[in-house]
């Protein structure tokens, strides 16, 4: 068992594709994938090809470099220009335009960016460099805000002076809850985000069929896990059902990760409100560091402009995440926004639908879906 | 950032692991998964182990599917 290739039989695809159709049956049904990198295993795998035309996937906010504005890129990119300064980011962040080019154009420019695959390497970083002002970028749902909690935790205990966290994590619920109390999305079930939820498990979900009447199905990244979680959305619809289950067994349990919500709650607190591209100000939607860790907060040490900017006028990354619109539907789509040239975020971040439609060649809305 | 690949453990120390992810061996932290012992398959993240991969679980779910449509009703 590698838990990878045994959940790509094309033989147990099928089965599940037949089942899917016989549920299905022509009636139309509108799915929302939450995590982008379920959007990705979508379209590198064609399974949006596979599924019957009657099923439409609508890409959801769960991309966390997507959702970041405009106005908080830059205040990333004046600390990453600051003097002294060593950012460190993860790769996905760094082409992501701010209003005067992305991180990747700061460090052309001279500015020290670098990009990690851990927070623990920033940390080793500010080790090795004890002159400098190390500032890591903290991006991401609950899946990574455990592992930013417990470097933030180390760097306390080592006394390390010289390391600083800009704090951008987001929460899954909030932004959910945002979608749902919006009126034109008509929705009939939610695929759901796998890795969140082996971290916070699937009590957060409740509310989704108690007081929005909507199932959710918790799947993993794999063909088999996506293609089942859907079967499993018909089913409940098609019984009249309406519940939070849970596809990805094999990874998520009920209650999630104790010991890394311990970590988050320890450091972290919501903020009073985020603002979301998109999604606009969601209160309590995000994270900051707690008063007792004031010392480790970029956002505290070092000023930032703090503004709120509107994305370029051309950008509709907006729409794309509230799933109003189709990333095709985009007037820049793969012609002024392309992922070498990117306007929007949902075209540059590896999880962004925009991305996802590019690189894995659903360009217009001619070809099937 | 949120895709993962599964790994399994080689060794362990105190908060750290041994744990070979396709092929490649890597240190990964294990202070979010206290129970931890060699054999094991692990989700990593961003350098943590985030959750451990319950093999009857992964086990029961492909033989489920194995059997789905083997009771073909008359439809």
């Amino acid at each position: 068992m590698k838990f990878l290739d045994e959940f790509r039989d094309p033989a147990l695809a099928r089965k599940l594709l037949s089942e899917i159709r016989a549920l299905a049956g022509d009636r139309p049904f509108k799915l929302m994938e939450i995590c982008g990198g379920h959007t990705h295993a979508i379209y590198r795998h064609g399974l949006d090809q596979l599924l019957p035309p009657n099923i439409e996937l609508v890409h959801g906010p769960g991309c966390p470099v997507c959702v970041i504005p405009l106005g908080r890129m830059d205040d990333a990119l004046a600390l990453a220009r600051r003097e002294n300064v060593i950012f460190a980011s993860y790769g996905d962040m760094l082409a992501v335009p701010g209003s005067r080019g992305s991180l990747t154009d700061a460090r052309a420019a001279g500015a020290d960016v670098r990009f990690v695959y851990s927070p623990l390497d920033a940390l080793k970083l500010a080790r090795q460099h004890p002159d400098r002002e190390v500032i890591f970028l903290a991006v991401g749902f609950e899946t990574t805000a455990p592992a930013t909690a417990l470097t933030l935790l180390q760097a306390a205990r080592e006394g390390i002076g010289n390391l600083s966290f800009f704090v951008n994590h987001v929460l899954i619920m909030p932004a959910l809850r945002a979608l749902l109390d919006a009126p034109d999305l008509r929705l009939d079930g939610f695929v759901g985000p796998g890795h969140v939820s082996t971290v916070i498990g699937l009590g957060p979900y409740q509310i989704i069929p108690r007081d929005y009447h909507k199932p959710i199905v918790v799947a993993g990244f794999e063909p088999l896990d996506i293609l089942q979680a859907i079967w499993m959305l018909l089913r409940q619809l098609s019984e009249g059902r309406c519940q939070v289950e849970n596809q990805y067994g094999r990874a998520v349990s009920e209650e999630g990760n104790p010991a890394a919500l311990k970590a988050i709650e320890e450091t972290m607190e919501p903020r009073e409100e985020f603002e979301w591209r998109g999604l606009g100000m969601i209160p309590h939607s995000a994270l900051r560091l707690r008063e007792a860790y004031r010392e480790l907060d970029a956002e505290r040490r070092f000023p930032i402009p703090g503004l709120r900017l509107e994305d370029p006028k051309a950008c509709q990354c907006g729409q794309v995440l509230r799933g109003a619109i189709k990333p095709w539907q985009c007037k820049v789509f793969g012609t002024a926004c392309t992922p070498e040239k990117p306007i929007g975020t949902c075209m540059v971040s590896p999880e962004g639908a925009c991305a996802a439609y590019y690189n894995y060649g659903r360009l217009s809305h001619l070809q099937p879906r | 950032m949120c895709l993962a690949i599964p790994g399994r453990i080689l060794s362990l120390s105190a908060d750290l692991a041994t744990v070979e992810v396709s092929g490649v061996r890597r240190e990964v932290n294990i202070a979010l998964l206290p129970e931890l012992k060699v054999g094991d398959w692990v989700l990593i993240h961003v350098g943590f182990a985030l959750s451990r991969l319950n093999e009857e679980e992964a086990r029961q779910t492909l033989s489920y599917l194995e059997q789905l449509g083997d009771l073909e009703l008359p439809r």
